[in-house]
């Protein structure tokens, strides 16, 4: 859907911000995912119109970048590192155990990312980029139930607090 | 051996609320930033942060008080842009730095912005970092409160503006020209130099890209004195370091060490040494786009240059991932090429193709398909990306992602010749692989 009036106003102060239009082009699609839980092609094409650029370099630019969402993935992203530190911690057999469990759970989207800059906590997810680690495959599913039940406040697909 | 702790001090001492501007205020947080602004800000940039020896803690080690004087004379708008964008696996202290302690962040962006001249800076930091992003966007909320941000910041004049910026998950945005590229709302492809940054960056105008670790040594070093920084240290690696270390080790962390701190001391000492009592098969010393080390450069220094020089590898963004004995090199090796490989941005053909190829032949090689004559195979594929393969490093491709492929590769044929070709010889014939997959 567009934006509300008020992301509107927001969006248009992120604008602002900025020397040059174009530089709020990843705010801009980050704000749109926020409110409609991925980037729609109607949002492409409202923030084309918004800082003056076509449809198809909204686009270039949003596919190049992981976090954006050019499909629905449900309420909560499920993000497992399988790099080398987690690798060596269990990282791989955590991914393919999320990811079996929430095969055919529209509101849980499970993909394997590379490093989260937590190796410490190995292995790592993140949940709609809040970071739970170091999790066995089970403790991880008890957290993702808990953000299900609505025990945990996910922050929005994009990571925000709105 | 205790950590010196400079940068990671606050957070330390204050774990329950070092991100507030209360715990900074109370721990002496902005006190730099009242001293900075009675000097001059070639007083600040020559005096003090040249003659700290501080060398960019990103990966490249070069020295900030230089980066900072290729400024062209007299040509304004600049802009300083800090690259917060830490993505070089196994790397987490820029995180910490900005989750924990954002007023020392702050302050130092401050600084270092009046010492160039600058009244226009930015923060691109990672777009994972939710949290970094609410604790920075506080700090900064609450540094413009307290008039240590915006127009003429503690009565002295001198106007900045900050703007947070979040990326979206790509490596290559921590590139300084990637990342520039990305600010100005463009996929995060990097440019060719020169033009340097310094000259031509930002809208094309002239910008420093600094790491989160350098500018939050800033405060420091013009509270204490670029002297007393100095005097940390061995050679021309002066002051203190973050080195993140992690994998099989008893305690992943961040420790703050005196650069020339040997890699035993990080590793056997303040990270507890190999898990469960087993033996050093092999480390890497400063993320992973540095070649590997071996249990017998255990008492090296952490002196940037020696590891250049010396050891053939770098100490990078300071992360020390360690693998046990039962750790299989070309696993490790294909995970990370896998890694490369999906975060080459296309731009330049040696780097989108070869890092690929180099996956995919690791690939067969991880699991029990390789061939006789892979290992030479990589390394030729390496040739069209780092011609020679030796230093001095020559390269096909615009920045270093495409070299930093040939590391893991570089690596096995260093230190695990022998065993990776009794290893091949050992693989089944490629049709009778190919036979036994089909049939699995």
């Amino acid at each position: 859907m567009p934006f509300t009036p008020t992301n509107l106003a927001k969006a248009k102060d992120l604008i602002g911000r900025y020397p040059v239009a174009k530089s709020a082009i990843l705010p801009l699609l980050h704000l749109a995912q926020d409110q409609d839980g991925w980037v729609t092609p109607e949002a492409m094409v409202e923030i084309a119109a918004l800082l003056e650029l076509t449809p198809a370099q909204v686009l270039g630019v949003c596919s190049f970048y992981t976090m954006f969402k050019r499909e629905p993935v449900g309420r909560l992203v499920v993000s497992v590192c399988t790099n080398v530190s987690c690798l060596v911690n269990g990282g791989p057999e955590l991914f393919g155990s999320l990811r079996d469990r929430y095969l055919d759970d529209d509101d849980v989207h499970v993909e394997e990312v590379e490093c989260l800059a937590a190796c410490d906590l190995a292995p790592v997810l993140q949940v709609n980029y809040e970071f739970h680690g170091p999790v066995t495959p089970d403790a991880a599913a008890g957290t993702i139930e808990a953000y299900k039940r609505g025990e945990l406040e996910p922050r929005t697909v994009s990571g925000s607090r709105t | 051996m205790p950590e010196t702790r400079v940068v990671t001090k606050r957070l330390r001492d204050r774990p329950d609320d070092s991100w507030t501007i209360d715990a900074a205020l109370a721990t002496g947080g902005y006190e730099a930033l009242r001293k900075a602004l009675v000097m001059t800000p070639p007083q600040i940039a020559d005096e003090q942060v040249k003659a700290s020896g501080l060398r960019g803690r990103g990966g490249a080690g070069f020295g900030t008080g230089q980066k900072w004087a290729f400024l062209p004379k007299d040509v304004f708008p600049r802009y300083l842009t800090v690259n917060a964008d830490e993505g070089e696996p196994s790397t987490f202290k820029d995180r910490m730095l900005i989750e924990r302690d954002p007023h020392q962040l702050v302050e130092g962006i401050v600084i270092s912005a009046y010492a160039i001249e600058c009244h226009l800076a930015f923060v691109y930091i990672r777009g994972e970092f939710a949290l970094g992003y609410e604790r920075l966007a506080q700090a900064i909320r609450d540094a413009y409160d307290r008039g240590f941000l915006g127009t003429n910041i503690l009565g002295s004049g001198f106007d900045l503006e900050l703007i947070l910026h979040r990326g979206a998950g790509a490596y290559i945005a921590g590139d300084e020209t990637g990342l520039l590229s990305s600010l100005e709302g463009e996929r995060a492809m990097p440019r060719i130099k020169p033009p340097f940054p310094a000259v031509e960056g930002l809208y094309a105008k002239p910008t420093v890209v600094n790491n989160v670790e350098t500018l939050a040594t800033v405060p420091h070093i013009v509270a204490h004195g670029g002297d007393w920084y100095a005097g940390m240290g061995v050679g021309k690696s002066t002051g203190t370091r973050i080195f993140s270390v992690s994998g099989h080790v008893e305690r992943p962390g961040n420790y703050e060490v005196e650069l020339g701190t040997t890699f035993r001391e990080l590793i056997e000492g303040l990270a507890g040494g190999v898990r469960g009592g087993r033996a050093l098969k092999f480390f890497i010393p400063g993320g992973a786009s540095s070649p590997w080390l071996m249990p017998q450069h255990l008492d090296a220094p952490t002196d940037m240059d020696y590891v250049q020089d010396e050891l053939e590898t770098m100490l990078g963004s300071g992360a020390i991932m360690v693998f046990d004995e039962t750790t299989d090199p070309v696993l490790v090796a294909w995970r990370l090429a896998r890694f490369f490989a999906h975060e080459s941005c296309g731009k330049c053909t040696p780097c989108r193709e070869g890092s690929g190829w180099i996956e995919r032949v690791l690939y067969r090689m991880v699991h029990g398909r390789g061939r006789p004559g892979d290992l030479d195979l990589l390394l030729d594929f390496g040739d069209n990306i780092v011609p020679g393969l030796q230093a001095p490093f020559a390269q096909t491709t615009i920045c270093a992602l495409g070299p930093s492929t040939m590391s893991p590769v570089v690596s096995l044929d260093r230190w695990f010749r022998p065993e990776i070709e009794a290893m091949l010889k050992a693989s089944p014939a490629p049709a009778a692989a190919a036979a036994a997959a089909g049939a699995s």
